[in-house]
This record gives C-alpha cells, structure tokens and sequence, in this order.
C-alpha cells in the first residue's frame, strides 16, 4: 500500500487521492514490482525445499490465483450465509456529534448521514 | 529488588485495587508504573520455582519461571504497558479494574505450575475480561458478554474435570506436558480448544470482541487466546492433531473475513487464522516450530493490537466501524492510516516486518516436517491475511470511497500507544536477533535469505495483485450492511428455534390432552346426571336439599352419640 499521505494543505480539501492521477501512478508502481519479482524468479539462485517451489513463477501463481479463488468463494458465501443487519436484534445506533461529514460527490456520504443517531459509548 | 518470590500478578492485583481507588492523573500514573516496575522485576527474574507450598497434601506451584514462561509474561507486560496508555482517556473504573486484573490472570496463568492453579486464573481470566464487553453498556453486547462468559467458563469446568481425572491418574498436580492419552488429557485438550478457539468452538471470539469498548477488544486480544496457545505449547508440543486443527483454523476465517462489514470482526477472523499459525507450529513440535509458534504469540499480540488500536480509533473519533460506513479517512486521520499500514503490513509478514520472522518459521517447520499439503494452507493462508487483514482493512477504514467523514487523529495517548507498537513491529522486523534470543531453543534460524524474502514479497504482491484486478472488474464483494451466519447461529437460532417449537408443540398437546379429557369428564357427569336424574341420588345434578339437611341431622346425631359414649 503506499502511504504517501498528504499533510500538507496546499490546495484546501484537495487530497492526494482525490486526483485519479495518483491512483493510477500507485497502480503503476505495483505492476512495476509484480513485474520485477517475476524477473527475478529467474534470476535469482533459490535453494527450494519442496519440488513445487522448482516450478516457474510458483509463488507469483499461488498467490494470484489463491486470492482469486479466495474471494470468488467467499462471495458465493454470501449467498446463503447473508442475513439483514439486525437478524439478531436490533443493531446500535451512530453518533455524529463528534464528526463532520462533508458532502461529497459521489453519493456515499449521503449513505453515511442516513444513520440513526444516539450512541452510548463511555469510551467517549 | 524486593522477594523474588513475589508472583508477577500480585502488582497487578494491586493495580485494579489502586484503579479503584484513585482517579484522574494519579491514576494513570500509577497504572503505567506498574507493567513497568513488574515487568523490570520479571526481567531479572532466573528461571526456577519460586514459590511452592503444600495445599491438602498437594504441592502447589504458583509461580514456576521457564524459558516458555517468561516469554509470555515479557509479552503480557508489554501488552498490558501499551493497552494501559491506549486506555488512559478511559474515565471508566470498571474498564480500569477489569483491564488490571485480567492482565494479572494472563501473568498469572503462565507462571502457574500446578493444573490448580491454572484453573483459578483460567476462570479468573473469564470473569474480569467480561467487564470488558459489559463496559459498553449496549444490549448487544450485554448478550453477547453472557454468551462469552458461559463458554469461558464452560472451558473452565472441563479444565477442572480433566485435571481432577489428571490428579487421580497420575498423583501429581503439576502442569508439564500431558499428551492427549486418556480422559484426562481430552478434556484438558477440549478446555484449551475452547479457549485457543477451536474451529466450532469459536464463535465466542469473532461474537464477543467487536461487541466491546475500543479499548476493551485490544486488550481483549492480547491476553485470552495467547494463555491457551501458551498451556498447548505446555501440555501437548507435538501433538499431530493440532497440525490439522491449526491448519483448518488458519483457512477458514479467512473466508468469512473477505464478506464481513464489521472491521474489528474481519480483525478477530484474522486473530483466529493467526493464531492458527502457531497451533500448527505447536503440533509440529520441532524445536524450530515451538519456536516459530511462540515468537508469533509474541509478535501477534503487538501487530493484532496495533490493528485492533487503529480501528479503535477509527470507532473512538467516527462512532462508526462498519465497512459500508467508512472510507476517506486517510484525509484527515494521516496518523492513524500510516500507523494502521505498519500493522497491515507486519499481519501480512512483509520483510523487514515482525510477522516475516515469525511466521516463516512456521512456514519453514512445516516444510521441514513433511507437512506438504499443510504448507500449502499456510501459504494460501498468508496470501489470504494479506487479503483481508493486510488490504481490505485499511483500505476499507482509511482509502476506498470517500464516505464524507471527516474525524481528526485520536487523543495522543492513542496514538502514542501506537507508535510504540508499531515501532516494536518495525525493530523486530529488522532486528529479529533480539526477540530469538529469548526464545526457548536455540535454533540459529535465518529469515533473511534471499529464497524467503523473494518468495514471501511474491506471494504478497500478487495477492495485492489480485485485489485490485477483482477490484477493477468489480468482482470484489462490496461491503453491505448485513449480518453473516457462523458456528455461533447454531445456539443463537437453531437451538432456540427449535427448544421454542418443542416447547409450543408440547404445550399444545398438553392443551389438548387436558380439554379432551375435561371434555370426557364432563361427558361422564352428564350422562350419570341424565341416568338418576331426579332420583334424589348422590349423583344426579338436582341433588334435593331435603337429604342435605338430613344428613347433617345424621352427622349431629353420630356426633352427639360418639360424644356420649366416650
């Protein structure tokens, strides 16, 4: 992940991934090493334990198709262990006393201020 | 230096008596003051039995200091340090009290030698972490405190059983290794399960931990799991059965961890699959694996309580933790998000992360071992922490769609607790020389070769790979507000369901059972009062009045008689 988070406030409420341009330069970045990391598959000299691991660009495949696979079954789990958020009983209220929501285009901070309101937290 | 007889628990029993008494910054002073002063004794503690006496012809051994031992009491000292300054703000005496004890139960667990002795800080370590759930003082997690306590100290009653069957066998209290030959080792086994959260047998962790305070869950996450990974490492090193169980503990929270709304619930999945990690380096049983699965318990309580802290935070300052609620954090919680990362990326055993030293010991155990088909789960489960502990937590919390919050960093004490134990992550990391030096065996175990580290960095950046290929293409599940079954709706639903449709079909057939007989009755009484109808005989219904008074004339008489005799 990368962590080049924007402290300074140049441009007011302009945030460093606010612009598409950064996400893709870190999407970039993340190719680039996947690519290096399969180079070097072949470069380096590995001394391996299991004849699996002799296989070309094993570790790249396992992962990739490991996390495929992962996420694939897990959203056909949804579809018979998926339940409404209060199956079990009613579910806590939100407090926004603390918080400022801003508006934001895209719609999903209208979802946010939709919840209920009144919490009880005595961590607060 | 005072007795070194002192048990490491009696300052922290101490340490709730004081959190009881004191308030505001006194308070926090003391508290902080006692993991440290503890922890400096425990660290010129020798190994060696410290303290035993006699108890109904039973030798107890309440304070026994071992390799094993004191790592887990280094480990519980520095927890119980961090989560006391992540907890400072807390103006919440039962939170204070409960946190102290239950950091003096763990302490007192591990240095207990006796199997009596365990099982009072066993049962101990159930009654003051409830507090914990309790504290936050919703209907939800009053339930689901309840259900926790009631499997704690279910694990607590099978303890007892199996160490009384353990006595009578073998005439000796002490806690060393058992094995699981025999009743006595089963039961003890199934007490350890419960509480290490057996597959089945977990569901009390992923309910109860995100019910809790923000503070609570951290501290709810170093101490309960670690003190039963530490009595298997005990009791049953190398015991087969754990590989397999540890295996399938590792995979398959991991699934239920990529659908979860709630993020400290995607966290206690992933505590599971870690802890699985070290139930199959117990299982092993090698000398590298024993130490592959202690090391993780170490780095374990530090990273999962870094992550746990973070998302504590996030809850504190936004009153919100659900995925569908979250997201653009990273705008004005800078802090929070990069701290949360340091722990992502040591969950996820990134070289130079404390994760990696550990967790390729394991890895490498098991290899060794000949355990190829659980090497493969491990891998497919390192792949897959990365997934949802590594990626989808702070990206969820921090990045993702900006969801318009905008919360400011938490109080410094938060974020100092953080600090320090993401530093902890990174120094570990990099210098892993310091943490293997305390291990029990001495392995001289390298992680940093070059096969290792291209190896782990690959699996990691392709899995980082696919998230965001599924992401592109919209195949990722999308966080919903909902609820998603487990082991826990078997007693949750199913059995109530069902005692409930038991119990209205048994009320229903007694209902009937009951009219049909009144009605057979009635129907008795009818046709005899329609037989002698009128007769003036005991049972018709128009009984005359005439032969009331008659015989209450015959009773006098007898009276009068029986009078006059006698």
């Amino acid at each position: 992940m990368d962590n080049n988070i924007d402290n300074n406030m140049d441009n007011k409420k302009q945030y460093i991934f606010d612009n598409p341009k950064n996400i893709q330069r870190v999407l970039y970045l993340l190719y680039a090493c996947c690519t290096l990391l399969v180079v070097l598959d072949f470069v380096i000299h590995r001394h391996v334990s299991h004849s699996w691991e002799n296989l070309p660009i094993f570790y790249p495949l396992y992962g990739f198709v490991g996390c495929v696979i992962l996420v694939l079954v897990a959203s056909w789990m949804r579809t018979f262990l998926m339940r409404p958020e209060d199956y079990y009983g009613p579910v806590e209220e939100l407090d926004d006393s603390k918080i400022e929501i801003v508006d934001v285009s895209d719609g999903h901070a209208k979802e946010a201020n939709d919840n209920k309101k009144g919490d009880r937290n005595v961590d607060a | 230096m005072w007795m070194l007889e002192l048990p490491p628990f009696v300052l922290f029993l101490i340490g709730g008596l004081i959190a009881a008494t004191t308030r505001g910054k006194l308070r926090g002073a003391l508290m902080i003051a006692i993991p440290i002063i503890s922890g400096l004794h425990l660290w010129t503690v020798p190994e060696g039995i410290h303290l035993q006496f006699m108890f109904l012809d039973y030798q107890l051994v309440p304070y026994r200091a071992d390799k094993l031992s004191l790592m887990f009491g280094y480990i519980f000292h520095i927890a119980a340090l961090i989560t006391i300054i992540y907890s400072l703000h807390v103006k919440d005496t039962v939170q204070q009290v409960a946190a102290m004890l239950y950091a003096g139960s763990a302490i007192g667990a591990v240095f207990a030698g006796d199997l009596i002795t365990l099982f009072v800080f066993w049962e101990l370590l159930a009654f003051t972490s409830v507090f914990l759930i309790w504290a936050r003082r919703t209907p939800a997690a009053y339930s689901a405190g309840m259900r926790y306590l009631i499997m704690q100290v279910l694990s607590g009653v099978i303890l007892l059983v199996g160490a009384l069957f353990h006595i009578a066998k073998t005439g000796s209290v002490s806690f060393d290794y058992i094995g699981l030959d025999g009743i006595a080792g089963w039961l003890i086994f199934i007490a350890f399960g419960i509480k290490c959260a057996f597959p089945f047998a977990h569901t009390w962790l992923t309910d109860a931990y995100p019910e809790a305070t923000p503070t609570g869950t951290v501290i709810l996450s170093a101490f309960t799991t670690k003190v039963a990974v530490y009595a298997l490492a005990r009791a049953y090193p190398g015991t087969e059965l754990l590989i397999y169980i540890g295996a399938a503990m590792t995979c398959f929270p991991i699934f239920f961890a990529v659908i979860e709304n709630d993020l400290r619930r995607v966290l206690a999945y992933s505590l599971i699959n870690q802890v699985g990690f070290m139930v199959v380096g117990i299982g092993i049983g090698t000398s590298l694996a024993l130490n592959g699965a202690v090391s993780h318990a170490f780095n374990d309580v530090i990273f999962k309580g870094l992550l746990f802290m973070s998302m504590g935070a996030v809850l504190h300052m936004t009153g919100r933790i659900n995925g569908s609620d979250l997201g653009g954090l990273y705008k004005t919680m800078p802090k929070t998000t990069i701290l949360c990362i340091v722990g992502a990326a040591s969950i996820s055993a990134f070289p130079l992360f404390s994760g990696f030293v550990s967790k390729s010991m394991v890895m490498s155990a098991a290899l060794e071992n000949g355990n190829d088909w659980v090497w493969l789960m491990l891998l497919f489960a390192s792949a897959g922490v990365f997934h949802h502990a590594g990626i989808k937590i702070p990206y969820f919390a921090f990045f993702a769609h900006d969801s318009g919050i905008r919360a400011n960093d938490p109080p410094n004490n938060m974020l100092l607790a953080m600090f320090i134990s993401a530093c902890l992550c990174i120094g570990i990391g990099i210098y892993p020389a310091a943490l293997y030096s305390l291990l029990p065996y001495d392995t001289g175990y390298n992680p940093y070769d070059a096969t290792h580290v291209l190896a782990q960095t690959q699996l990691l950046l392709f899995s980082a790979l696919a998230f965001v290929w599924l992401n592109l293409k919209g195949k990722y599940p999308p966080e919903l507000r909902s609820t998603h079954l487990d082991v826990d709706w078997v007693y949750r639903r199913l059995v109530p369901n069902a005692l409930q449709r038991m119990f209205a079909v048994i009320w229903k057939v007694d209902a009937d059972v009951r009219q049909s007989v009144r009605g057979k009755l009635n129907q008795c009484q009818a046709f005899l009062a329609r037989q002698y109808k009128g007769g003036g005989s005991f049972i018709s219904t128009d009984y005359p009045s005439g032969n009331m008074v008659l015989w209450v004339a015959v009773i006098l008489a007898t009276y009068l008689f029986i009078g006059f005799v006698s």
